[in-house]
């Protein structure tokens, strides 16, 4: 056991340093719903592309940089830490960059990945559907093969990305009579395609991070297929484990700056002519907040230790995602509790609690709730008998 | 970075799980708790014999010299035996011994504890004071000629029955005063008090006027708060490792139980509210050993956050120690409840151990100083 960064690691940390310190951008925009907000990220992933730090996870024959897991996880740090734009290759980099390498035609591999990795596609995922939630595979949007094309007709939901995005990687229903999970094939999906439409889902919080799709006699080449007809649920799982493997590393830093922040607002502000810092029950409540944060950080240390040996994402993506979207829940309502009365209003901390408490309940539900991730853990890790 | 057991560690650890699958069964430990000390001098000697005692100590101080995560790898299995009698006391009172650096006792008595051929114990807490060193007031050292005299009363003494020295941490002229002095001294008064775990024995020590020579007295004022606060981390390394291996037995338990009990005609780990309580207890539980290693690390390597590495370990091993036991009796049912099932055997190990070296509301405040009251 040894825990430090080796020589190579540490250079490679203070490599992004001063590389993130020269070329991160001044102006940021920060309104999703603007087409500036697009642009910006697109610039910035360009600005990543041209520096060499797209694709790190990706294969070098790929034009990535097959750097390890754990060098992944310092970049993914690094960036947020430094105040970096919102990682735009989340999807398309992350998730469906990986799959293509896997599971595409190699006219698919010199198509679609050089361009992810400069910035000229942005990706979202189209799999959930407003009957087919945590049972993704009951999904019913059906696509009918006409000549050379799929007709797409259905509705997606929780598609994050759809706005700024110009690709999808969509599920859709091509065997009807088939059991559920083999009726499936994925498809590559350009948005500007006639037949497509969006609407932004607004949130409990207020945001719009979150699409409807609307698929109406949407034409699909079948060239633009992902691996073979009906297959397409393999194409899902392994999405989804990079999904779960990528969102576990990076959180930390988000949930950082939060406990900071919390520690600085009980350091200043006062309740009853005291610091909150003075009153032993707040104090109590900001050391869990700060163990929580510490086994988390921990937590993902391990399992990334254990990716780095065993090379494919496993269940510990399922702990992770249980532990940090429970501990994000308690920490803005212990944080609320802390704070007062005050931290109900827009204007308190600029709505940073108001936006955590709310945005906090989305955590155990999106990318597989709670419940279905202990389920995970209960028939993969402990073997239980399947109870769904 | 590398957070997995080396090879020599993982031998270790299975070398220490099959000495505890032969030597210290549960059938084993059920005898063994029903004696007055529960102490076995036979499994004694097996842990002696294997150099435990002591192995995280410099080899002139009698150790092997190997790091605390190798100690962690120790105690997490006999923790998962529950292992009885005074391995942990022992290992406390080598360790402060050690940490006093105090020649004549490094040299003397040091060996002996940790060839197993003696064994010692730390008279340490007091109700008022509890965990906070600076404040041990109740035994007062009081010159007297070359040495010191020793009165009054400490409580929640592991082991003192069997122990044959006591380390007592003691309220001298020159602040805290760390003495050692032979179990069997005149007017030491060993009196059991039963408490909930049978498997660790406490007493209470009286000490009506207990002389001790100047060559006993191993260490005062900073020094001794030092000594006394350093091998109270080792300790806390140790009881932590001890409640992940607690766990980790529960967890095994929980999940075979849910694997071949069967209500409705189903097997109830089929069903997903076991299913769920049996993931946490894993979450929960790999969690606790996250923590658990990290603060073995951290003060094995000396690392700037080790102070408040080895406190989030212990607030979040004794927590969980709780929440694991809860669980794991409620997947039970009924049989969980029962004196025939090993459960309660670990169930109140966590207990006890959950207040040794400071509860999780202890500690909580003493990250949060860390946090919140810095300069």
């Amino acid at each position: 056991m040894d825990l430090n960064l080796n020589a190579e690691e540490q250079a490679f940390r203070d490599d992004l340093r001063a590389w993130l310190k020269d070329n991160l951008p001044e102006h940021r925009a920060v309104d999703h719903e603007s087409e500036e907000y697009w642009q910006h990220l697109r610039d910035w992933q360009r600005t990543l592309f041209e520096g060499g730090w797209a694709g790190l996870s990706w294969p070098t024959e790929y034009g990535g940089k097959g750097v390890t897991p754990l060098k992944q996880s310092i970049y993914l740090q690094e960036t947020v830490a430094a105040g970096a734009p919102e990682h735009l290759g989340v999807i398309g980099e992350g998730l469906v960059g990986p799959t293509i390498i896997v599971a595409g035609t190699d006219e698919q591999k010199t198509e679609f990945l050089p361009k992810i990795l400069n910035g000229d596609h942005i990706w979202c995922q189209g799999f959930s559907e407003p009957n087919a939630g945590s049972d993704v595979a009951s999904l019913a949007t059906k696509a009918v093969r006409d000549g050379d094309d799929w007709v797409v007709n259905g509705q997606k939901i929780w598609t994050s990305f759809a706005q700024g995005a110009n690709w999808c990687l969509l599920l859709v229903r091509t065997d009807m009579e088939a059991p559920k999970h083999k009726g499936i094939t994925a498809l590559l999906v350009d948005m500007n395609s006639p037949g497509i439409s969006i609407r932004p889902l607004k949130q409990m919080s207020g945001q719009s991070g979150f699409n409807e799709l609307f698929m109406t006699d949407l034409r699909v080449p079948v060239k633009n297929q992902l691996g073979p007809t009906n297959q397409g649920w393999r194409i899902a799982i392994t999405a989804l484990m990079n999904e779960r493997a990528n969102l576990g590393a990076s959180m930390y830093p988000f949930f950082d700056d939060a406990v900071t922040s919390l520690i600085e607002l009980a350091k200043t502000r006062k309740r009853n002519g005291k610091l909150l810092a003075e009153c032993p029950i707040k104090r109590q409540k900001i050391a869990q907040a700060i163990a929580d944060l510490e086994i988390y950080r921990l937590d993902s240390a391990r399992a990334l230790s254990r990716l780095e040996r065993d090379s494919t994402p496993g269940p510990e993506g399922s702990m992770l995602k249980i532990f940090w979207s429970e501990m994000y829940q308690r920490l803005a309502q212990s944080a609320m509790e802390i704070l007062g009365d005050v931290s109900q209003l827009e204007g308190f901390d600029d709505g940073a609690w108001v936006y955590r408490y709310l945005r906090s309940k989305g955590a155990t539900i999106e990318g597989g709730t709670s419940e279905i991730q202990r389920c995970i853990l209960a028939e993969r890790v402990l073997g239980l008998p399947k109870s769904y | 970075m590398d957070y997995e057991l080396s090879k020599p560690q993982k031998m270790l650890q299975q070398s220490v799980r099959e000495f505890c699958g032969r030597q210290c069964t549960a059938d084993h430990v059920r005898e063994i708790m029903e004696t007055e000390t529960a102490h076995h001098a036979e499994l004694w000697q097996g842990v002696a014999d294997q150099g435990w005692i002591g192995l995280h100590l410099p080899e002139e101080h009698g150790g092997l010299g190997l790091g605390l995560v190798d100690l962690a790898v120790v105690f997490e299995e006999v923790g998962r035996a529950c292992l009885p009698g005074p391995f942990l006391s022992s290992t406390w009172a080598a360790t402060l011994i050690s940490k006093t650096g105090h020649a004549a006792s490094v040299s003397s008595i040091l060996p002996e504890l940790c060839e197993g051929s003696k064994i010692g114990t730390v008279a340490c807490f007091e109700e008022e004071a509890g965990w906070v060193s600076g404040q041990y007031d109740a035994v007062k050292a009081e010159v007297s000629g070359d040495g010191l005299t020793l009165s009054g009363k400490k409580q929640l003494v592991a082991d003192a029955a069997v122990a044959d020295v006591f380390v007592v941490a003691a309220r001298g002229e020159q602040g805290l005063t760390l003495v050692l002095v032979e179990s069997s001294a005149n007017g030491i008064n060993i009196t059991p008090t039963e408490g909930l775990d049978a498997t660790r024995k406490l007493y209470e020590v009286t000490f009506d006027i207990v002389n001790v020579s100047a060559d006993n007295v191993m260490s005062t004022g900073a020094d001794a708060e030092r000594a006394l606060k350093e091998s109270q981390q080792v300790g806390m390394v140790a009881v932590c490792a001890e409640l992940v291996g607690s766990m980790q037995w529960m967890l095994e338990e929980s999940v075979e139980y849910a694997k071949t009990r069967k209500q409705f005609d189903k097997i109830i780990g089929s069903f997903q509210a076991i299913q769920h309580k049996c993931a946490d207890i894993l979450l929960t539980t790999e969690s606790s050993r996250s923590a658990m290693l990290y603060a073995a690390w951290a003060l094995s390597e000396g690392t700037d956050d080790a102070e408040r590495a080895v406190s989030i370990a212990k607030l979040f091993c004794s927590d969980a120690g709780q929440k694991v036991g809860g669980l794991a009796i409620q997947v039970h049912g009924g049989i969980g409840f029962t004196w025939e099932h090993d459960l309660h055997l670990f169930y109140k190990r966590n207990k006890s151990n959950e207040f040794l070296f400071g509860d999780a509301t202890f500690h909580r405040e003493l990250v949060a100083r860390l946090a919140l009251d810095a300069a």
